[in-house]
């Protein structure tokens, strides 16, 4: 990274720390102000965090290559019943076995 | 400051961080693997301050995603924490403006989970206790994000020892942490297929604006099944 772009990464860092914060606090301002949030409205924020980290797993699916897939594809099997660290421990097992010649 | 209830505090919050150490050093690891330095790392931990983000963060950054879109992404990741804040608001109305500059900023969802069970069981939200439950989390969390960049740098190949994976599947783990929101499967597959049409049509990193406006718009656009559903605002970060 040279230069400039290490300047950039510093502004983005303290712009998310700002956003972040704005995030922490929106939420005690519109509460004292606002009385209602519209329905509508209301679902479309529920919505975001699972619409914006589908969008970083889907493609990492599909373009990933098979052994990426396979090793996200077990993780999902024990993310429904256990922890994410537990599915990180099995699904880094399955790819690592798979690049590693073990399967 | 009452000590008995900062060291309370302290004590209470020590679990959070067992299991969050292990993400600081993930974070600190895949930092460095996405072109951070150790400090821009511990720097990121230190102002933003929320994991689940951070990882976006980075992850967006090493793949030269515009800045605006980065920091509105780690904004949307984090938009939950205002539904914190405004709930938080009944605990906290007795602090200073000082201590709810604190108090917010320090307000990560295990934080957040345990005020209002504190609150639920009857005992009072002090300061002293929110800042000693606090600061334990956010120390360590600084901490394993410097092991974690440290020890990024002494890494070869990434691919070769499978970090690589990490990432999408700590991201998984985020989605099915959702998965008892209304509408959760429509949201998912319509963000699924736009944002893997849009990395074929249109390219990285618009697949994540596209992806995720598709699943947003779609959550808007469904008819009310039940508009005083019950929602659990808590979400669990790992």
């Amino acid at each position: 990274m040279d230069a400039a772009q290490h300047l950039d990464l510093i502004y983005v860092i303290l712009a998310a720390a700002v956003a972040t914060f704005a995030t922490r606090v929106g939420g005690y301002v519109l509460i004292t102000r606002l009385k209602h949030i519209p329905p509508r409205l209301e679902a479309a924020l529920n919505a975001v965090p699972a619409a914006v980290l589908t969008t970083l797993v889907a493609p990492a699916f599909v373009y990933g290559g098979i052994d990426v897939a396979a090793s996200m594809l077990v993780a999902f099997a024990v993310g429904l019943r256990f922890s994410t660290l537990r599915m990180l421990v099995v699904g880094w097992a399955v790819v690592m076995a798979i690049r590693h010649g073990f399967l | 400051m009452n000590r008995g209830e900062f060291r309370e505090g302290l004590r209470e919050g020590f679990p959070v961080i067992v299991a969050a150490s292990p993400f600081g050093a993930l974070f600190g690891a895949l930092a460095v693997e996405n072109g951070f330095s150790i400090a821009d790392a511990v720097l990121m931990s230190a102002t933003v301050y929320a994991g689940a983000s951070q990882m976006v963060g980075i992850e967006l950054f090493g793949n030269r995603v515009q800045p605006w879109l980065i920091v509105l992404s780690i904004f949307a990741v984090n938009f939950r924490h205002v539904l914190y804040s405004a709930s938080l608001a009944r605990h906290v109305k007795h602090y200073t403006p000082i201590q709810k500059f604190f108090a917010f900023f320090l307000l990560v969802d295990p934080q957040y989970a345990e005020s209002e069970r504190r609150a639920e069981r009857g005992l009072p939200v002090t300061f002293s206790w929110y800042l000693g439950f606090a600061l334990v989390i956010y120390f360590l969390w600084l901490v394993t994000t410097a092991v974690g960049a440290v020890f990024g740098q002494m890494i070869g190949d990434p691919q070769a020892i499978g970090l690589d994976v990490l990432l999408p599947i700590y991201f998984l783990g985020l989605v099915l942490g959702f998965r008892r929101r209304d509408r959760f499967l429509p949201v998912v597959a319509a963000s699924a297929v736009a944002s893997v049409a849009a990395m074929h049509f249109v390219g990285s990193p618009w697949h994540v604006s596209i992806g995720a406006l598709a699943g947003i718009v779609l959550a808007a656009c469904l008819p009310n099944e039940r508009a005083e559903g019950k929602r659990d605002p808590v979400e669990q970060e790992n």
